[in-house]
């Protein structure tokens, strides 16, 4: 059909100068020597200040990578990663904290402004003192932002204010020196050292990434987020969040992630532990904008991210959502294990592939305890002549009677060139679960197209609005101010010559 | 309003319309009748410009412009409206928020300020009223899982909301009861004015008992071989198409 040509056409014309987030920030930096070695795990370890047995786990985790192989059983593909032709550390240089926006190096201002971050949260993001306590403009309910740039977090906002509530938000850095006995408690808990190939390697050598602990009974009062950006080049990325929801607490977190375009590939290979104790609650969104490469495939981010939850408490909930569009590769699945009895797992995700991307995503549902019950709802797109795969699994210990599932698969294709995968593993061991899975593959339809410009709207908001209507179960799970960004994300990704 | 001369169009390489000369002053409402297959509705998909049907001779002027050389969405800033006869569903998308983009696309074409949502919902909530629908059909998705009844209306009321120059309703009365039959033919009329013109498609006369044409011209084979007055829809009910093939 006609019209589905001139949508493929569209889709295909997205060009380099539509990821808006590309510029790189020229700032004066500190790198460790290229390559990966014992010495450069010790050099990390040493960057950080950290204690004696920390260095000693990131040593373990680095002889176990050295003996793992890395996997290739995901529906991706990619030429060789030389691990000894990166950066594991770079960082800004920082003298002492500003104290207003004057001092703070000018380029770091204008990448947030950049960005599209207001300046009165710019005040914010650079560090300046005091700056983050006042609410912002409008009255809007503030957003505590933590921004890793590179291998550092350079500020984390409204530290004063959480710390009357007991709350813990901080860099992971910056916890190891303000509460060891936190970080030794929980790290690596949730997902080992020798869990897996990347694993391994950002548990030998993570540099920065946030930490959180809500203390029992507290519900954090407003959004905690992060905000990572890859900027050095022949960089690595290798950052490790840990949060901790105690008893009966209440947590909103969500984290954005940009990075320039470069015609090299980039790893970015993350470790996110998550922790919830009896009816304790965590929301953990992500709105993950990597660059993508171009439309013929060069560059964009290798993001190869290990993400786990642990639902020890009764009655706990985690729910994952995630927004992907960036990155060339995304091989990620956020996964609950479901220990605590009547613990919630969820899962909400949209993932979208254009050009030459290719996504390998979804999740695991590990069912332990009784009545524990958990919700996939994955929704991917593909155009151009992307990749989508949902993989997802889930299991059912026989401990956990009277276990639940719900898995909902939607694919839409743009174009004729593009794949849509499911591939759901479920393993029962429980006669009294109930296991439901429901797929559907569908495109955009001529009519759907011409039906919407009848009534006035161009090609492109016709296949916005779509797209975002495929996308509503998901996209409603996210926190307001976001929901609207993402919304704007998905139409931005899929139509480069508009904007 | 609108003129067609010599009008030939086909699909995949077959012809359908074979010369068709029509005009619709302002303010008058013609009917189209026709069995099937004689090319009632690649009229209005090429009038209203979907893709997949070549024209290959003739012109229409829709007040003055060559609506042939505009999009599909320009010609709705235009002006014109299609009815569809299989209302398209849109799963997701709530019906509000279709029908203030749309409301606001055509207005942004005539340079008319936009509508917040809450100056959209005071009017679309009017509008429904007189058509009879329930509230909740702002909130569902777009005619997803409406009756077939809902999904006419749905398009009426787009119709009524956009208030167009020219509206081609295709099919409209196609499975629709009495009632639901008058509720539309309610909401046409009701947009009757010296600057507003209809092209009503239909098989029966049932529908043209309440939308009363000015004109009313007979398709077969891709060209209008009978034009007359409200009178001539009454005799092809009588005596079906094969008297007008005779003559």
């Amino acid at each position: 059909m006609p019209a589905v040509t001139e949508t493929i056409e569209t889709v295909q014309s997205v060009t380099e100068g539509t990821y808006k987030w590309g510029f790189e920030t020229d700032i004066e930096m500190e790198f460790a020597p290229k390559g990966l070695s014992e010495d450069i795990v010790r050099f990390i370890s040493k960057k950080k200040n950290e204690p004696d047995w920390l260095l000693e786990w990131r040593l373990k985790a680095y002889a176990l990578w050295q003996k793992m192989e890395e996997p290739r059983w995901s529906a991706v593909s990619y030429p060789a990663i030389d691990y000894q032709d990166a950066y594991y550390y770079a960082a800004p240089v920082q003298k002492a904290k500003p104290k207003s926006l004057e001092e703070v190096d000018p380029e770091l201002l204008r990448t947030y402004e950049k960005l599209g971050i207001p300046l009165k949260e710019q005040a914010i993001l650079a560090g300046v003192e005091g700056a983050g306590e006042t609410p912002a403009d409008g009255g809007r309910l503030p957003v505590a932002v933590d921004a890793v740039f590179d291998s550092v977090s350079v500020a984390t906002t409204f530290k004063a204010r959480l710390e009357k509530e007991g709350i813990v938000f901080c860099s992971i850095s910056e916890a190891v020196q303000t509460h060891p006995e936190l970080v030794r408690q929980y790290l690596g808990t949730v997902v080992p050292q020798g869990d897996n190939f990347y694993a391994a390697l950002n548990s030998a050598v993570f540099t920065d990434g946030s930490f959180v602990y809500i203390p029992k009974g507290v519900r954090c009062p407003m959004e905690l987020s992060t905000y990572f950006r890859i900027n050095a080049k022949s960089t690595g990325q290798f950052e490790r969040t840990l949060i901790i929801a105690d008893e009966g607490s209440t947590v909103s977190y969500l984290e954005g992630c940009t990075a320039p375009m470069r015609d090299e590939n980039q790893l970015h290979a993350a470790v996110v532990e998550l922790v919830a104790l009896d009816d304790a609650s965590i929301k953990y969104s992500t709105v993950q904008n990597w660059y993508p490469g171009d439309a013929e495939g060069r560059g964009g981010i290798y993001n190869f991210v290990t993400k786990r939850a642990q639902c020890r408490g009764k009655r706990s909930k985690v729910s994952w959502t995630q927004v992907e569009t960036g990155s060339a590769i995304t091989w990620k699945y956020p996964s609950c294990v479901l220990l605590g009895d009547d613990s919630v797992g969820e899962f909400y995700s949209v993932a979208i592939t254009n050009n030459r991307q290719q996504a390998d995503t979804g999740t695991k549902m590990i069912h332990v305890g009784k009545r524990t019950s958990s919700t996939i709802i994955s929704k991917g797109i593909s155009a151009g002549r992307g990749q989508n795969t949902y993989r997802g699994l889930v299991r059912v210990a026989p401990t956990a009677s009277a276990a639940r599932n719900f898995t909902q698969c939607d694919s839409l294709l743009i174009g004729d060139q593009c794949g849509a995968h499911t591939v759901p593993y479920i393993e029962n061991r429980c006669m009294t679960a109930k296991v439901e899975h429901e797929a559907t593959t569908s495109r955009i339809a001529e009519d759907q197209l011409f039906y919407c410009r009848q009534r006035g709207l161009s090609e492109e908001d016709a296949v916005g609005l779509i797209v975002n209507g495929f996308c509503r179960e998901v996209l409603k799970e996210l926190p307001m101010e976001f929901a609207v960004e993402a919304q704007k994300l998905l139409q931005i990704s899929l139509e480069g010559s508009v904007g | 309003m609108l003129k067609i001369e010599g009008l030939t169009a086909e699909v995949d390489g077959k012809p359908i319309l074979k010369g068709i000369d029509l005009e619709v002053p302002a303010g008058e409402i013609h009917a189209i009748m026709g069995p099937n297959g004689s090319g009632k509705s690649t009229l209005s998909y090429v009038l209203s410009g979907r893709e997949g049907y070549e024209i290959t001779g003739g012109s229409v002027s829709f007040n003055g412009v060559d609506l042939l050389a505009l999009e599909p969405e320009e010609r709705a800033a235009a002006g014109l409206f299609l009815a569809f006869q299989y209302p398209v569903e849109l799963p997701g998308v709530g019906n509000a928020l279709f029908l203030r983009t749309a409301l606001n696309a055509v207005r942004r074409g005539k340079g008319e300020p936009e509508l917040d949502a809450m100056q959209f919902l005071k009017l679309a909530r009017e509008r429904m009223k007189a058509l009879s629908m329930p509230e909740d059909m702002l909130k569902r998705g777009v005619n997803v899982g409406f009756s077939g009844g809902e999904k006419k209306r749905n398009e009426v009321l787009q119709m009524a909301l956009l208030r167009p120059k020219l509206a081609i309703l295709d099919e409209t009365d196609s499975g629709l009861d009495i009632d639901a039959l008058k509720i539309v033919a309610d909401g046409v009329n009701a947009l009757r004015a010296p600057d507003f013109s209809a092209l009503v498609i239909t098989h029966y006369q049932r529908l043209l008992d309440y939308i009363v044409p000015d004109k009313v011209h007979v398709l077969m084979g891709g060209r209008i071989v009978q034009s007359g007055g409200p009178e001539l829809a009454h005799q092809l009910e009588a005596s079906g198409y094969a008297s007008v093939k005779a003559a």
